[in-house]
C-alpha cells in the first residue's frame, strides 16, 4: 500500500493512501471531535463536528469523508472550527431537549459531554414533540424520539453490520426525526443501542437503572455460545443493570447478540439454588453445606470402595470455567481414580 | 478453529455447512456478512434450512439431512477431475492424496445428486467456486458433527480444504464453531475420558507419571473411561453414582425418556448447578453453585482464545463457586485441594499442560492469548499449521457416505432435525429464567415446509403431534420455506415440548456423538 505525507496540526504525519484524514489524525494522536463517525461504520457526515480546514481551500471540509492526499496542509483547531462545532452542537440542541436528570445516558453521553467541552450554555429550544410513547423495532430498547439527534449511527450500524435494515431514518409531519422501524426483521441484538451517543436509545429490561457515574463496569466474557464476546456487567446494588460490548481483545468489536447483552435476568432470578438441598422419601429438604458435603464424600468413599472407581461417573461442564473442569477432571481422577468424566461437548 | 474468528474478513470464499451462525454465533454472521457486502467475498451455503445467511450467498445448495459425506466427496471429484487442487501444496504437505482420488473417482455429480437431491450443476459449480476463488475458509458447526457419521463430515471437510491448500492461511482453515461458552476450555482442561490437560492421553506413560507425581497419587487409572453418551445407558449398571456439574442431560442429550429411566436408576446421584434443572430434580444430592458473574476464572473460545472472567457479583444465598464444592469434597475424601484463588489453578495447569504453559494471568488481563502457546514469552498461535501440520504432514482419508441411522419409512414418513433459535440457548435453563427473551420467543414452534402443511391440512400456528419411535409430542407450528419438503425443525430449548424425547441415540462410532439431526417422525395434526 503506497504512503502519502501530510501535515496536521504543523505535525508532519506518514498515512496509507486509502486514509480519511479522522483516520491519519488518530493514528498520529490527535483528537478531532465527532459524532456520528463510528470505527465500524462507512462515514455518514451527519453532524458536521470532525470539520478540518485545509490549505488553499475556503471550506472547511468532513475529515471523516476526505481523503489525505501528499502535501495536504490540515489544521483541526482554530477560533473558527471551534466556532462551527459550536453552532453545529446548537443546530443540534434546536431539537434535543436538554433532560439530562433524567436521561439513563448522563455521564457517558457523547452529545453532553460535547456540549460542555464547547461551552454552549443558551440554545432557543424548539417546543417537544407532545409524546414520547413511539413504538421500537423491539421491545427490550425504548426509544427517546426527542432526544434523537438524526445521526443515523443506529440506522447505518443494523445495515453495515448486521446486514439486517430494520430502522430508517423519516420526519414525522412536524419536521422531527422520527425512526421507522421493521419488527418483524429485528433481532432484537441492540446493536443500535451500543451505537447511540446520545439517550436516545435506553435499555429496556433491567427495573433498576444504573447511570455511568453510579456502576461498577466489570469486565468479562459472555456466557453463551463460544465466540467469547467481551462485554461489560454494569452493577449497582449487587445487580446486573445492564450489559455493554466492548471492542477489545480481538473478538466481537463491540457487538453482541441478543442472548449477550439482554440475557442476563437469569442471574437475580428468585429461583437460583441457594442452599444445598438433600432428598428425603423422594422429597428435597434444605441441609447445611457439611451436611450435604459430608453425605456426598461418605457415599462417593462407600461406592468406591464396594464397587471400585470405575462405578462413579463426573460429567464435568462445558458452562464452567477452565479453572473449574482442571479441578473436576482432577477430582475425578485423583481422588475418585477413575477416567469416567466427560462434558456436554458431544449435545 | 485452526484459524481466527475475524478471520473470514480476508477471506475470498467462505463455505458454511451445518451452522446457522446467524442464530447460534451471531458475531461471526456479522464477519460473514461484512466479508461478502464490505470485501467482496463470495458465500457458498450448504444447509438443507434456508437460513438467513442464504440471502446473502453466491450459491446455497439444499442437500438432504445427513448426506454431507457424499455431497463433499462430490465436490472433490469435481476439483480433481479439473485437475483444480492445490498439487504443490498436497505434495509438500500431505499424504493420502492417491487414496482419495481414488476413493472419489466414483462421486460424480449426478451419482451424487441421486444421493443428495442437489442438482449436479450446483455440485460443479461450488466446486470451481471454492477451488479458484481462495483463499477459502470452511466453517461448520453440529449440523457436521451430530449425525452417526460426524467423525467423517469432520474428516471430509478437512480434505476439501487441505485439496485447496487452505489449511494454514490466513482467511482459510476449517473451523468448527462451538456452541458453548467453554466447550473448547472443557477439553482443553482434560473433560475428556481418554485425555489429561492439553490432550494428554491418559494411556501414555509418560502423561500419566506426570500427573501421578504431581497430584501426589499413585492409583491414577491408565484406562480410557467413559464418554456421556455411555455412562447413561450404563446407570444402574456399571455406573453406581454420577457427580453432574452444570449439565442438563435430560433435556440435552438423545432419546430423551431412556435417558431419565437409565439415570433413575442409579444408587447416587448429584447435582451442582445454578438452578433446579430437570435433571436436577432427579439427584439425591443438590450443590447450589455460582454463575459466570459470580467468579473468577477463563474461558476458551471458539478460536482457542483465553479470556478472562471475572467476578461482579455476590452469589445467591449460600451458593458457593464450583471450585470452591468439588475442593471441600476432595478435603472430606482425604485429598486437600487448597488454591488461593483461580490464577492459582492456572499456574498449575501451566506447570502441566504445554499448550497453555505460557497463559498467565498477568498476560490476559488486557489481551486474550490463542493456544498452543508454550512459553510464557511467547506470542500464542491464532492460525495452525502455517508450516506443517502439528502432527507432521495432513493425512487425506478415502471416505464412503452412509446413510443416516434412521430414515423416513411408510409409518414415520418425515424427517426431523433439531437445533438452536437465536433467542433461546441450549435447555433454556438461563434464556427462559427472564421475561427479555421470553416476551421475544415465549414458546416451542416445530418449523413446517409450507407444502407439507397444506398436505396435512394444517396452518401457521396450528398444532399437530410429532411422533418417534422413542416419544411423541405436541407443539405449535411454523409454516415456512424455511425447511425442506419431508422435513421438520424443532429447537431442544423447551421442556414441555422436549424434542430429544423424539431424537435419535445413535451415535457415532469415534465422536460418541448422537444423531441429532437426522431421525424419522410422523406428523399428525392435533385435535
Amino acid at each position: 500500500m503506497s504512503m502519502v505525507k501530510f501535515t496536521i496540526d504543523g505535525k508532519e504525519v506518514v498515512a496509507t493512501e486509502s486514509a480519511t484524514i479522522l483516520q491519519a489524525a488518530k493514528s498520529a494522536g490527535i483528537k478531532i471531535p465527532t459524532l456520528c463517525y463510528h470505527e465500524r461504520l462507512n462515514p455518514i457526515g451527519s453532524c458536521g463536528l470532525c470539520i478540518v480546514e485545509i490549505d488553499g481551500n475556503a471550506d472547511a471540509v468532513s475529515a471523516c469523508s476526505t481523503p489525505v492526499m501528499e502535501g495536504m496542509i490540515v489544521n483541526s483547531h482554530s477560533d473558527r472550527l471551534f466556532r462551527l462545532r459550536q453552532e453545529s452542537l446548537k443546530l443540534l440542541l434546536v431539537s434535543h431537549p436538554l433532560d439530562c436528570p433524567i436521561c439513563d445516558k448522563a455521564g457517558e453521553c457523547q452529545l453532553q459531554d460535547l456540549v460542555f467541552e464547547y461551552g454552549i450554555k443558551d440554545v432557543e429550544c424548539r417546543a417537544p414533540r407532545k409524546s414520547n410513547n413511539v413504538l421500537y423495532a423491539t421491545s427490550l430498547i425504548k426509544y427517546w424520539p426527542q432526544r434523537c439527534i438524526a445521526c443515523l449511527r443506529c440506522v447505518t450500524a443494523c445495515k453495515e453490520i448486521k446486514g439486517i435494515g430494520a430502522l430508517e431514518m423519516q420526519s414525522d409531519p412536524d419536521g422531527f426525526n422520527l425512526l421507522a422501524v421493521n419488527p418483524d426483521v429485528c433481532v432484537s441484538c441492540g446493536e443500535c443501542l451500543q451505537v447511540c451517543p446520545t439517550g436516545a436509545l435506553t435499555e429496556n429490561v433491567s427495573r433498576i437503572k444504573g447511570r455511568a457515574f453510579q456502576v461498577k463496569k466489570v469486565p468479562t466474557t459472555c456466557s453463551y455460545c463460544g465466540c467469547g464476546c467481551q462485554i461489560n456487567l454494569n452493577i449497582l446494588n449487587n445487580q446486573v443493570v445492564s450489559v455493554t460490548g466492548r471492542d477489545d481483545l480481538g473478538v466481537n468489536q463491540g457487538s453482541l447478540c441478543v442472548k449477550g447483552r439482554f440475557g442476563y435476568e437469569f442471574i437475580a432470578s428468585d429461583q437460583r439454588l441457594t442452599k444445598p438441598l438433600i432428598k428425603k422419601d423422594g422429597i428435597f429438604k434444605e441441609a447445611s453445606w457439611d451436611e450435604a458435603l459430608d453425605l456426598v464424600a461418605k457415599t462417593f468413599t462407600q461406592i468406591k470402595n464396594e464397587n471400585g472407581p470405575d462405578a462413579i461417573g463426573g460429567f464435568t461442564s462445558a458452562r464452567c470455567t477452565n479453572e473449574d473442569n482442571y479441578l473436576f477432571q482432577k477430582f475425578m481422577r485423583a481422588v475418585i481414580g477413575t477416567n469416567n468424566v466427560d462434558h456436554c461437548a458431544r449435545l | 478453529m485452526t484459524n481466527p474468528l475475524q478471520d473470514v474478513l480476508k477471506s475470498k470464499v467462505i463455505l458454511i455447512i451445518g451452522t446457522n451462525t446467524t442464530s447460534n454465533h451471531p458475531i461471526i454472521a456479522n464477519y460473514i456478512y461484512e466479508a461478502v457486502q464490505k470485501h467482496g467475498a463470495k458465500l457458498i451455503v450448504i444447509d438443507p434450512r434456508k437460513i438467513p445467511l442464504v440471502g446473502i450467498s453466491h450459491l446455497w445448495l439444499r442437500h438432504k439431512l445427513g448426506t454431507d459425506v457424499a455431497l463433499i466427496n462430490g465436490l472433490m471429484h469435481v476439483i480433481i477431475r479439473e485437475n483444480l487442487q492445490a498439487q504443490t501444496y498436497i505434495d509438500e504437505r500431505t499424504t493420502g492424496f492417491e487414496d482419495l482420488k481414488a476413493c472419489v473417482a466414483k462421486y460424480t455429480p449426478e451419482y451424487v445428486s441421486g444421493i443428495t437431491g442437489v442438482p449436479a450443476q450446483d455440485i460443479v459449480e461450488v466446486a470451481r467456486l471454492f477451488a479458484t476463488e481462495g483463499p477459502g475458509s470452511i466453517l461448520y458447526a453440529m449440523g457436521i458433527t451430530q449425525h452417526i457419521s460426524g467423525t467423517d463430515n469432520v474428516k471430509s471437510l478437512g480434505a476439501l480444504s487441505m485439496l485447496c491448500g487452505y489449511v494454514g492461511v490466513n482467511g482459510g482453515g476449517v473451523n468448527p464453531l462451538r456452541g458453548q461458552n467453554n466447550v473448547q476450555g472443557a477439553c482443553d482442561m482434560g473433560g475428556l475420558p481418554n485425555v489429561f490437560t492439553g490432550y494428554q492421553a491418559v494411556t501414555d506413560s509418560v502423561a500419566h507419571d506426570k500427573f501421578a507425581k504431581a497430584w501426589n497419587v499413585d492409583n491414577l487409572s491408565a484406562k480410557v473411561g467413559m464418554t456421556v453418551t455411555e455412562m447413561v445407558p450404563a446407570a444402574g449398571k456399571l455406573i453406581k453414582a454420577l457427580y453432574i456439574m452444570g449439565e442438563n442431560p435430560i433435556l440435552s442429550d438423545a432419546d430423551g425418556h431412556h435417558v431419565e429411566k437409565c439415570l433413575s436408576a442409579l444408587d447416587f446421584m448429584v447435582v451442582q448447578d445454578i438452578f433446579l434443572t430437570e435433571t436436577a430434580k432427579l439427584a439425591d444430592v443438590v450443590l447450589p453453585s455460582t454463575c459466570f458473574a459470580e467468579k473468577d476464572g477463563t474461558f476458551s473460545n471458539t478460536e482457542r482464545k483465553v479470556l478472562r472472567v471475572r467476578k461482579a457479583l455476590d452469589p445467591p444465598g449460600e451458593a458457593w463457586d464450583d471450585s470452591r464444592v468439588i475442593s471441600a469434597i476432595a478435603e472430606r475424601m482425604g485429598y486437600p485441594m487448597n488454591y488461593a484463588d483461580a490464577s492459582a489453578v492456572m499456574t498449575e495447569i501451566n506447570a502441566l499442560t504445554p499448550s497453555y504453559a505460557g497463559i498467565l494471568y498477568s498476560r490476559i488481563e488486557n489481551t486474550g492469548l490463542v493456544w498452543p502457546c508454550p512459553a510464557p514469552d511467547h506470542p500464542g498461535t491464532p492460525v495452525l499449521h502455517t508450516k506443517a501440520f502439528t502432527k507432521g504432514k495432513g493425512s487425506f482419508f478415502a471416505i464412503e457416505y452412509r446413510a443416516p441411522a434412521e430414515l423416513s419409512d411408510a409409518e414415520y414418513p418425515s424427517l426431523l432435525t433439531t437445533g438452536r433459535v437465536h433467542q433461546h440457548y441450549h435447555t433454556g435453563t438461563m434464556t427462559r429464567k427472564g421475561s427479555a427473551l421470553n416476551s421475544l420467543y415465549p414458546e416451542p414452534l416445530a418449523e413446517i415446509n409450507a407444502e407439507d402443511a397444506k398436505i396435512l391440512n394444517i396452518s401457521d400456528g396450528s398444532y399437530v403431534h410429532i411422533i418417534s419411535r422413542r416419544g411423541r409430542l405436541k407443539v405449535k407450528t411454523s409454516v415456512s420455506e424455511m425447511t425442506d419438503r419431508g422435513v421438520v425443525f424443532m429447537p431442544f430449548h423447551f421442556f414441555e415440548a422436549a424434542v430429544n424425547r423424539l431424537t435419535n441415540g445413535a451415535l457415532d462410532p469415534v465422536s460418541k456423538i448422537p444423531e441429532f439431526k437426522v431421525c424419522a417422525v410422523r406428523i399428525e395434526k392435533a385435535a
